[in-house]
């Protein structure tokens, strides 16, 4: 199993280099945007200040460049087109480049789409009455059983979220413990292999080492989720242009990340086809005027569809307000309704919480947390992504979730499966360790 | 999908081509950047000038132009220096100091050396001191001690004057060019000149007398008074001994006496050498006293 890990061990390699060099850039190759954030890591000189604390560790680095651009060539949060997805990429670098001042070698990547399916897996090794030490976690780690993901298909996470010591659960860390039986719960996210290749031939055609790679439903669930809910439970909605990410966490781990493969560009493109308009008149429209719950005021409320067909009827129509959430709705529900099914097929109801954030691009529209409180439960609210230093103010929305959310994952990656070293050294000491043991008991 | 047929670059366009994005890459990094603004540009001035100033038209054009520049400089008449002054020294003495110097006025203050100058002109034996300064009214101004003779120093082909402290002065032809000078004989006589001044001091009363100094062995003096007379001195205490020469002379009237030498080389033991005549008187006054004994 281990060596299906080669790429993501590089890649943890290449980020060690990165953080030895000070700068990474951050790509959020999104559907709609693609944004980029180079970012200095200096040492971690933490504010001393009395009342200050780690700031959730974010006080280590600094934004010193970042730019946004429409992204290009994306659908569902997958490259469609290479040569736009690489102009995109291009532009969007250069511009950081130029504010930072500094050219960033090393890029952390992250995408919605590519299907991720989440698998749990569990491993079960004999430690013997020893001490726990980091081969054993790598060994159990190891031990655990491959799902049949499928040929075309690559784990693009690998993380234990669970250690258990002889019926102890719930251990984070086991090493320097005592105990018989060593079991570990690993939640495996597969991706299709195909768009992740994409991806990595995109980033390499524009000059940069791939440093990390991460799914942007993770990716959000980390900057719009406070700490005690990653703790007891919740999940993340990563509402998108293409895709809508979903991730629960338990324990400060994500246990479970899936996307539905609808979005914001959707709602957009049904204003376009509902109304007969292009699709960045649209898109300006559900900006300005976009709603969800339609109230009286708004049948009074008239929105200009100006077009230049040069049909002058059909350049001076207009539209109420009312008419444009008869549009948006019955799509965001329908979101709506296929994140809840996933949810439920997850077993999201079992948590001890069920608090979920929404956050991403479209949850930007008003009226949503009305809508997602009746549709999904009553703990629902708006996240936004943690302030992070040196981010400009246009990017503190809610649709860079997954942005900020990569910064902190450059800054402080999970421990993933490929981070422990095993068999070379391990075979050799366990047989050692049993040929003294063997020596103990008969001598 | 962008059309394959090649067209003209989509101005609306943001993004940076290709070439654009490498080049900007490139100059972002810090290494080329140095190379490029700081490296490349020193580099190029210093490889150009060296280029141009090796060539060796322009090593002659910066040589005559510096030369014209200092050949102006130096003909300038604030720095000319137009005459010379020797003070303190004897015609003679200014006349060697001149043409030892051989200097053509007007000449430029930046090609005299006084440290040279003043060296070259101590070197003349007659200059116990010389300070050489230049003055910029166009003046050499050369002060000079002369060495003051003390002694005529008699050496089997020569004569010559020397100064108090033994060192040569000049050679002189003969000995009426200074009578007042006393004279030294002997090899070494001058590296014990001042002994030599303090005995003739000494030898006041018998001045009238004394002829010479001379010396023997390199290590003792002679005087020799006329009539052939030597009064031989020791190598230490030349001076006590010869007072005592003079005590014994005006107590017994020593010198005027038949004695061609008399032997102070021995301190406890004065000795006398008499003369023939005096030596003929002593056996006829012996021979008498031992007749009149014998009788």
């Amino acid at each position: 199993m281990m060596d299906v890990f080669e790429t993501q061990r590089a890649m943890r390699q290449m980020r060690k280099a990165a953080m030895q060099r000070g700068v990474v850039a951050v790509l959020d190759m999104g559907t709609h945007q693609a944004t980029c954030l180079i970012l200095r890591f200096d040492g971690g000189d933490l504010p001393t200040v009395d009342g200050v604390g780690p700031m959730a560790g974010q006080s280590q680095f600094r934004v010193i460049g970042a730019a946004t651009t429409r992204a290009r060539g994306m659908r569902h949060g997958e490259i469609s087109a290479m040569q736009e997805t690489e102009r995109a990429i291009r532009t969007v670098v250069q511009a950081a480049q130029k504010m930072a001042q500094v050219r960033a070698d090393h890029a952390i990547v992250c995408f919605s789409g590519a299907n991720p399916r989440s698998y749990g897996v569990t491993g079960e090794i004999d430690v013997t009455g020893q001490e726990v030490s980091e081969s054993d976690v790598a060994a159990v780690l190891g031990s655990c059983d491959t799902p049949d993901i499928g040929g075309h298909r690559t784990i693009l996470h690998a993380q234990p979220v669970n250690f258990a010591l002889d019926y102890r659960s719930g251990l984070s860390d086991p090493r320097g413990q005592i105990g018989n039986t060593l079991t570990t719960d690993m939640h495996l996210l597969a991706v299709d292999r195909a768009v992740v290749q994409n991806i990595l031939h995109c980033v390499k055609r524009c000059d940069l080492e791939l440093a990390g790679l991460a799914s942007s439903a993770y990716a959000a669930g980390i900057s719009a989720m406070v700490e005690d809910e990653q703790k007891l439970g919740a999940a993340c909605i990563d509402m998108g242009a293409g895709t809508t990410g979903i991730s629960i966490f338990l324990r400060g781990h994500m246990i479970f990340a899936d996307t539905v493969r609808i979005g914001g560009a959707h709602v957009t493109q049904d204003i376009s086809k509902g109304l007969g308009i292009p699709l960045d008149l649209a898109e300006r429209i559900k900006t300005l005027h976009g709603g969800l719950e339609a109230t009286g005021r708004d049948d009074r409320e008239m929105i200009p569809l100006t077009g230049e067909t040069g049909d002058w009827e059909h350049d001076r129509r207009e539209i109420s307000r009312s008419e444009l959430i008869g549009i948006m709705r019955p799509r965001v529900e329908e979101i709506l309704e296929d994140v809840h099914a996933r949810l439920e097929a997850a077993g999201f109801d079992h948590l001890p919480s069920q608090k979920i954030v929404l956050t991403g691009g479209a949850s930007q529209v008003p009226g949503l947390s009305a809508l997602a409180t009746r549709m999904l439960g009553q703990q629902v609210r708006l996240g936004r992504p943690l302030r992070i230093q040196g981010m400009p103010q246009a990017a503190a929305g809610p649709g860079f979730a997954a942005t900020v959310g990569l910064c902190l994952f450059a800054a402080h990656p999970q421990d993933e499966c490929w981070d422990f070293d095993i068999e070379t050294h391990r075979y050799p000491a366990r047989s050692l360790r049993r040929a003294v043991r063997w020596f103990r008991e008969n001598w | 999908m962008r059309p394959l047929i090649h067209r003209r670059r989509d101005l609306n366009d943001p993004a940076p081509s290709r070439a654009a994005y490498r080049m900007t890459r490139l100059w972002l990094s810090p290494l080329f950047r140095r190379l490029v603004t700081a490296v490349m540009p020193a580099a190029l001035i210093f490889g150009g000038a060296a280029a141009w100033v090796t060539q060796p038209a322009q090593i002659d054009m910066v040589k005559t132009w510096t030369g014209d520049i200092l050949a102006s400089v130096e003909a300038r008449p604030e720095f000319q220096i137009r005459q010379m002054a020797v003070t303190g020294a004897s015609p003679v003495l200014a006349e060697a100091i001149r043409a030892r110097l051989s200097l053509e006025f007007p000449v430029s203050w930046f090609r005299l050396d006084p440290e040279l100058l003043q060296a070259s002109v101590a070197e003349l034996d007659a200059v116990a001191q010389v300070q050489v300064s230049v003055e910029l009214g166009g003046a050499l101004s050369i002060a000079v001690r002369e060495r003051e003779p003390a002694v005529i120093w008699r050496r089997p082909f020569a004569l010559e004057m020397l100064d108090a402290t033994g060192h040569r002065i000049a050679y002189i032809d003969h000995r009426d060019g200074r009578p007042d000078l006393p004279l030294v004989t002997g090899t070494g006589a001058d590296a014990a000149i001042p002994e030599a001044l303090a005995l003739i001091a000494s030898a006041e009363p018998i001045q009238d007398r004394l002829r010479a100094l001379t010396r023997r062995g390199e290590r003792r003096w002679d005087i020799m008074l006329d009539r052939d007379q030597v009064i031989r001195l020791p190598e230490t205490g030349a001076q006590q001994a010869l007072e005592r020469t003079l005590a014994i002379h005006a107590a017994l009237d020593l010198l005027n006496r038949d004695v061609p030498v008399v032997d102070m080389r021995n301190p406890g033991r004065p000795t006398v050498r008499l003369g023939p005549g005096a030596m003929d008187y002593l056996r006829l006054t012996r021979s008498f006293e031992q007749g009149l004994a014998s009788q």
